[in-house]
């Protein structure tokens, strides 16, 4: 029996369960893309409202910017963790389960879609005034310029935030795996950590890595195909 | 026609009150384009902006053809909006569309049909000279090019009115040229009315017809181009005036005792030209009559504008006094005002 603490351990590649890993590399993908199409059309309408009440002054925009930025910035501060516990009554409500992928997906979208709500109203505010005055000076009306305006004018902001977002949900995903959400992070814990197999807690480590990695270079590549702010 | 109506616009800010646009009362007939001048800070960009709504007056009514603008709200608004193009110092084009989609944007907001777009925005890159640029981003052209998409878009629409806000002043002088030059061959060709907002008395010589002088929020002059260009009134008018038509004029005087010095004989005349006369060939004119003159042209600024010319030309005429007598006698008849610097004989 080898020393579990050796640092040979790591590479004992005969403890992977290879059928498990692959099971839980698809939770993680799954939870995590499901959680990132929600995040993104969430963090997308709180942007906007975000966007569209912020120096306004009649009494409903002002309630609706307060109101949102309360939620925006409570559930931003909330550490994850935390926050997977608190909603479980909730959970169990929407998902009829504690346990399993789908019971990690409220509140990764809770906790994700704020935070992300605040990188797409920066990505709003960074489109010159003067494009915005002059959709209106054309008879835009408000949906026409959030659709046609707003939405992609800021898409390269919008999709590297997304991204970025998306890599911490990855990161949420193994947390929520530790409290029985199954996925890489479930795997590292249980068939790795509490197992003493560290070859396992290794490879769940590395195809997070390669998930993050593959991530990235799709949300770079997508900004880099559709940023025409500079001459290519 | 638009018309202002004791237009004030007021703004409270926590500290102080600020008043841009001050009692303005204003006539811009259909079809002609009229230039706002003023330094920057005048209020001419919010005057430009109450004509469709973008700022809405604190007092004051502004009517295009009749109807009073700042009282329509929501849907009637952005209709009539769709009919008041505006194009702007910065482009204020979409970096994320091609300049067909560019030009192509207010015909999808008016919710046109795809062929009907396309044939739209095909006539219009032809009027502004950017065929074969049409697949382009705004980030692969130069300033001009820029203005033309914008100029393209705000006529989109086939509108009545096309507003410019300091269209021309982020361009280089070549470029301007060319801009100014487009906006007079629409102006002719669709008769759209135009207000062109500017701090470059040179743009407004080159294109109104019209023109008003704003300073801190009021009219402080307005009138034919051509009137006030030759009988400026209020100091700040004067000053506008001075910079654009005459900036070497003590040159000049410089240029013309130099020359009484260096050339004892001869007449020396100055031509003052303001308005159509300026057009004919008054020179060669006198020239084929009298061929025994002769002549030299001392020093001389001609500016154009939409009512004619104006500038001065300066003239040596050599020959026998009688004939020189004759030859400003003609001048005369010709409506050129002649002002005898130095007579022939005198020395």
């Amino acid at each position: 029996m080898q020393d579990p603490n050796s640092f040979a351990s790591y590479f004992n590649f005969s403890q992977v369960n290879w059928h498990d890993l692959m099971t839980a590399t698809w939770d993680t993908v799954w939870m995590t893309l499901l959680s990132v199409i929600f995040v993104f059309i969430l963090g997308i309408v709180l942007g906007l409202l975000l966007f569209e009440t912020t120096g306004k002054h009649s009494f409903w925009a002002v309630l609706l910017n307060k109101l949102t930025a309360i939620f925006v910035n409570v559930f931003r501060s909330i550490p994850f963790i935390i926050l997977i516990v608190l909603l479980i009554p909730i959970t169990k409500k929407i998902t009829g389960t504690i346990i399993g992928p789908k019971a990690a997906i409220p509140s990764l979208i809770i906790s994700a879609a704020p935070f992300y709500a605040r990188l797409v109203e920066i990505g709003f505010h960074e489109i010159e005034a003067g494009v915005i005055e002059a959709a209106e000076a054309m008879g835009a009306s408000k949906l026409q310029i959030m659709w046609k305006v707003l939405i992609p004018e800021s898409m390269p902001a919008i999709i590297s935030g997304i991204t970025v977002t998306g890599i911490s949900l990855i990161g949420y995903t193994a947390m929520a795996g530790v409290i029985g959400a199954g996925g890489l992070g479930n795997l590292a814990y249980q068939d790795g950590f509490q197992a003493n197999q560290n070859a396992v807690t290794l490879t769940a480590t590395i195809v997070i890595l390669i998930i993050v990695f593959i991530f990235q270079a799709i949300g770079d590549l997508v900004v880099r195909k559709i940023d025409k702010r500079s001459i290519a | 026609m638009i018309e202002f109506k004791n237009v004030s616009k007021i703004y409270h800010t926590r500290e102080n009150t600020i008043t841009a646009v001050d009692q303005v009362s204003l006539k811009i007939e259909a079809g002609e384009i009229f230039g706002i001048v003023g330094y920057s800070g005048a209020g001419k960009s919010t005057l430009v902006r109450l004509i469709n709504n973008l700022e809405k007056p604190t007092s004051g009514e502004v009517l295009i053809d009749g109807d009073n603008i700042t009282e329509l709200s929501g849907k009637a608004l952005r209709q009539r909006r769709q009919n008041i193009g505006m194009i702007f110092q910065h482009f204020n084009l979409l970096w994320s569309r091609t300049v067909r989609d560019n030009i192509e944007f207010p015909l999808e907001l008016k919710g046109l049909s795809k062929a009907e777009r396309q044939q739209k925005a095909d006539e219009l890159i032809d009027l502004v000279g950017l065929k074969g640029r049409e697949t382009a981003y705004p980030s692969e052209l130069s300033g001009g090019q820029k203005q033309r998409v914008g100029i393209a878009r705000a006529l989109a629409n086939d509108p009545e009115i096309l507003l410019c806000d300091e269209a021309t002043s982020a361009l280089d002088p070549a470029t301007t040229e060319e801009v100014l030059e487009l906006l007079l061959q629409i102006n002719k060709r669709l008769h759209i009315t135009m207000v062109v907002i500017t701090h470059e008395m040179h743009v407004v010589r080159k294109i109104c017809q019209h023109m008003a002088v704003m300073d801190a929020g009021a009219i402080v002059e307005q009138g034919a181009v051509l009137d006030v260009f030759r009988h400026p009134q209020a100091d700040l008018t004067k000053e506008f005036v001075q910079d654009e038509v005459n900036p070497e004029t003590e040159e000049t005087e410089t240029v013309v005792s130099e020359l009484l010095a260096q050339v004892p004989d001869g007449l020396i005349l100055k031509l003052t030209f303001h308005g159509e006369q300026a057009k004919l060939p008054i020179i060669s004119e006198m020239l084929k009559r009298f061929p025994a003159i002769e002549l030299n042209i001392i020093e001389g600024n001609i500016h154009q504008t939409q009512g004619g010319a104006l500038g001065n030309l300066y003239l040596q005429l050599i020959g026998e006094k009688p004939l020189l007598d004759e030859g400003v006698h003609f001048l005369n008849q010709m409506h050129v005002d002649t002002e005898v610097i130095r007579s022939a004989g005198s020395k």
